[in-house]
């Protein structure tokens, strides 16, 4: 479809450029400002240059907190795509029993996300849990607040639980797409499960897919709030992210230059996903 | 405004990004872009070539700063050549 | 069933579908469960049914003002985020679905990074910015900040629902010699009125649940509900069944809507991107 050109529409845009600039732009570039001086006071700084940056980059705590959330993401990833890929296969595609199971799925989605973590909180701790005693009554000798593996387990699988139907809801509107002929086709043709997934229904996902990966991706990098409400990062910092530790340099310590020079590292990554994500959604539909 | 704390340097960075823009919208209005295929991976306007070098000068300076912080002035140098190139052949 | 044994592959994906939603559905049955005993019942002895169910810990949220007023918080500044993204949101998005114009690209994407990134990177001058122009401690303050991500989602939403609007709707409009205003608010939003309700939905949502931004640029005036239920256990640790009823009041919503907006949901959690 081509669109005409016309630049009367920026008129249409101008609120919203107005809003997004005053809560986005200004403390961005607040945030550059800090990230190069030494702020005591704001009559008392001085200009440090890239100092906090190199001592962020080359700070231990930064290092780690980067690798776990790395680990943590990919982690994610790997269970999640498949699962929900899986679960979408699965579903029935119509009928009431499709309606009911699409309700069910999408329940988690719309929990607030601090309410995601307390529910785990009360299901897996160990004294008052369900899954909690229940493993320890299996000889498990659970405890997600004292072990750093077993907070790592109960948070992915918090994760699945809260995420998995999002990719399960994208594959199936995927596999909802594809036109039964395909199926018949391949059926006359002998196709075995593995090729009608194969060459059938993958190349109709793949647009969906890429969706999926990215919002995964991007959402779980930026991930806080569930980890602050369960774990609080804890034990140690075993499950201490890249926004919870930045949050704790911000609001706890009130390092104003390094969690600036953080901040602007942390961005600069969040936009590399975004530009990856614009140049394989957006443009490819043009 | 003093809680924004500006200085010099980064007033000065703000300005020139700010006037580059200006230059890329003045240019895109007299000569107006055509996507093009270059030795970069996908095909590019202008705009997308010049904030391509712009991420990649930003990604350049932290390895610089993450690994060899008295090297910054190579990492800028680095960053130009790189910007130029891939505006004339990305 | 017989096309059941046929297709052991499929049946072998259904089982995992039941056991998935079990999955699903056992830490919400122990939240309601949790939500319907006293604390006494709780910490004592251990049992998968609740012993002696009550409502008293949804009478103890009805009463305490604390609550109530966190409720009130939080309610009015989603309401006021909600109605300003939508408000700029859906002239936005209808430029962007019909027109070509100098930075358009350029300008949906900055929208994408605003949408995409951490609150925590944002959140340094916050406090500062907000102090500044006097609005610290108000439901509109965080209303403003959560515009950050909320109105970029509404025009990434609203765009790819009104793409989807054929053009000669625009073409027809005019030929009816209808003005742009006109066919506007009486034609184009009235048909897009399903798009708009998932955009608010979403809008509604996002602000809802988050918490940090929330948590930061609030006091003693304006605290929502999100930051008084990460309270209720870190000062005591004792108020389980309070915390869980708490829990319970704010996943009914969810499930009441869920309904409505099953057929669109996934559009909306893509951004629009999904058809």
């Amino acid at each position: 479809m081509n669109k005409p050109y016309n630049n009367k529409a920026w008129l249409g845009v101008l609120p919203v450029l107005l809003i997004v600039a005053f809560s986005g732009v200004v403390p961005l570039m607040t945030v550059v400002n800090y990230s190069v001086q030494d702020i005591l006071d704001f009559n008392s700084r001085f200009f440090v240059g890239f100092q906090w940056y190199s001592e962020t980059l080359q700070d231990a705590r930064f290092i780690e907190a980067f690798l776990r959330q790395l680990g943590f993401s990919a982690s994610v990833l790997i269970i999640e795509i498949p699962l929900g890929l899986m679960l979408a296969r699965g579903m029935p595609r119509q009928g009431l029993s499709a309606s009911l199971l699409l309700v069910l799925l999408a329940i988690p989605l719309l929990i607030p996300w601090n309410v995601v973590g307390t529910i785990w909180q009360l299901y897996a701790r160990s004294d008052i849990g369900l899954l909690g005693v229940g493993l320890n009554a299996l000889g498990f000798g659970y405890n997600y607040t004292a072990d750093p593996i077993h907070a790592w387990l109960t948070l992915l699988a918090m994760d699945v639980w809260h995420w998995t139907s999002l990719v399960a809801l994208l594959a199936f509107a995927g596999l909802t797409s594809v036109p039964t002929a395909y199926y018949q086709a391949a059926e006359l043709d002998g196709a075995s499960k593995w090729q009608v997934f194969r060459y059938v229904e993958l190349p109709r996902l793949k647009g969906v897919l890429v969706i999926a990966v990215l919002l995964r991706l991007m959402d779980s990098f930026m991930i806080y709030t569930e980890p602050f409400v369960l774990t609080g990062g804890g034990p140690g910092n075993a499950t201490t992210f890249l926004s919870q530790h930045l949050a704790t340099m911000a609001v706890g310590q009130f390092d104003l230059g390094p969690a600036a020079a953080f901040s602007v590292i942390y961005f600069l990554f969040i936009l590399l996903f975004c530009w990856i994500f614009y140049s394989s959604v957006v443009r490819e539909n043009d | 405004m003093t809680w924004m704390a500006w200085t010099a340097p980064t007033a000065a960075f703000f300005i020139g990004i700010g006037l580059a823009l200006c230059a890329m919208t003045l240019f895109e209005l007299r000569w107006p872009t055509l996507k093009r295929r270059g030795f970069l991976p996908l095909a590019t306007t202008r705009g997308d070539r010049f904030f391509i070098s712009l991420l990649s000068a930003a990604f350049i300076h932290l390895l610089f700063l993450g690994f060899l912080p008295e090297a910054v002035a190579l990492a800028s140098g680095l960053s130009v050549v790189w910007a130029l190139l891939v505006l004339w052949r990305g | 069933m017989t096309s059941l044994v046929g297709r052991p592959w499929l049946s072998a994906s259904r089982w995992l579908l039941v056991v998935y939603c079990l999955y699903l559905l056992l830490p919400l049955y122990w939240l309601s469960s949790i939500a319907l005993q006293t604390n006494a019942d709780i910490t004592g002895d251990f049992s998968v049914l609740p012993q002696n169910p009550t409502l008293s810990n949804f009478a103890e949220i009805w009463r305490n003002p604390v609550w109530s007023s966190a409720f009130v918080n939080s309610l009015s500044y989603v309401v006021l985020n909600t109605l300003i993204s939508i408000v700029v949101a859906v002239p936005a998005a209808y430029v962007f679905s019909r027109y070509r114009f100098l930075g358009d690209r350029q300008l949906f994407f900055w929208l994408l990074t605003n949408r995409m990134a951490p609150p925590a990177v944002f959140l340094l001058p916050f406090f500062q910015l907000y102090s500044a122009v006097g609005l610290f401690d108000t439901p509109l303050a965080v209303a403003l900040a959560h515009c950050l991500f909320t109105v970029p989602l509404s025009v990434w939403i609203l765009e790819g629902f009104m793409s989807a609007v054929p053009t000669e709707l625009d073409d027809m409009a005019r030929i009816d010699g209808h003005s742009f205003g006109f066919f506007f608010l009486r034609i184009f939003v009235p048909i897009n009125r399903g798009a708009i309700g998932v955009t608010l939905f979403f809008c509604f949502m996002f602000s809802w649940v988050e918490l940090l931004l929330a948590r930061t640029l609030t006091g003693s005036e304006a605290k929502p509900i999100v930051v008084t239920m990460t309270r209720t256990v870190s000062a005591s640790g004792l108020d389980w069944g309070v915390l869980a009823a708490a829990g319970v009041l704010t996943v009914i919503p969810g499930i009441i809507v869920v309904w409505f907006v099953r057929k669109h949901l996934v559009k909306g959690f893509a951004l629009g991107r999904v058809s």
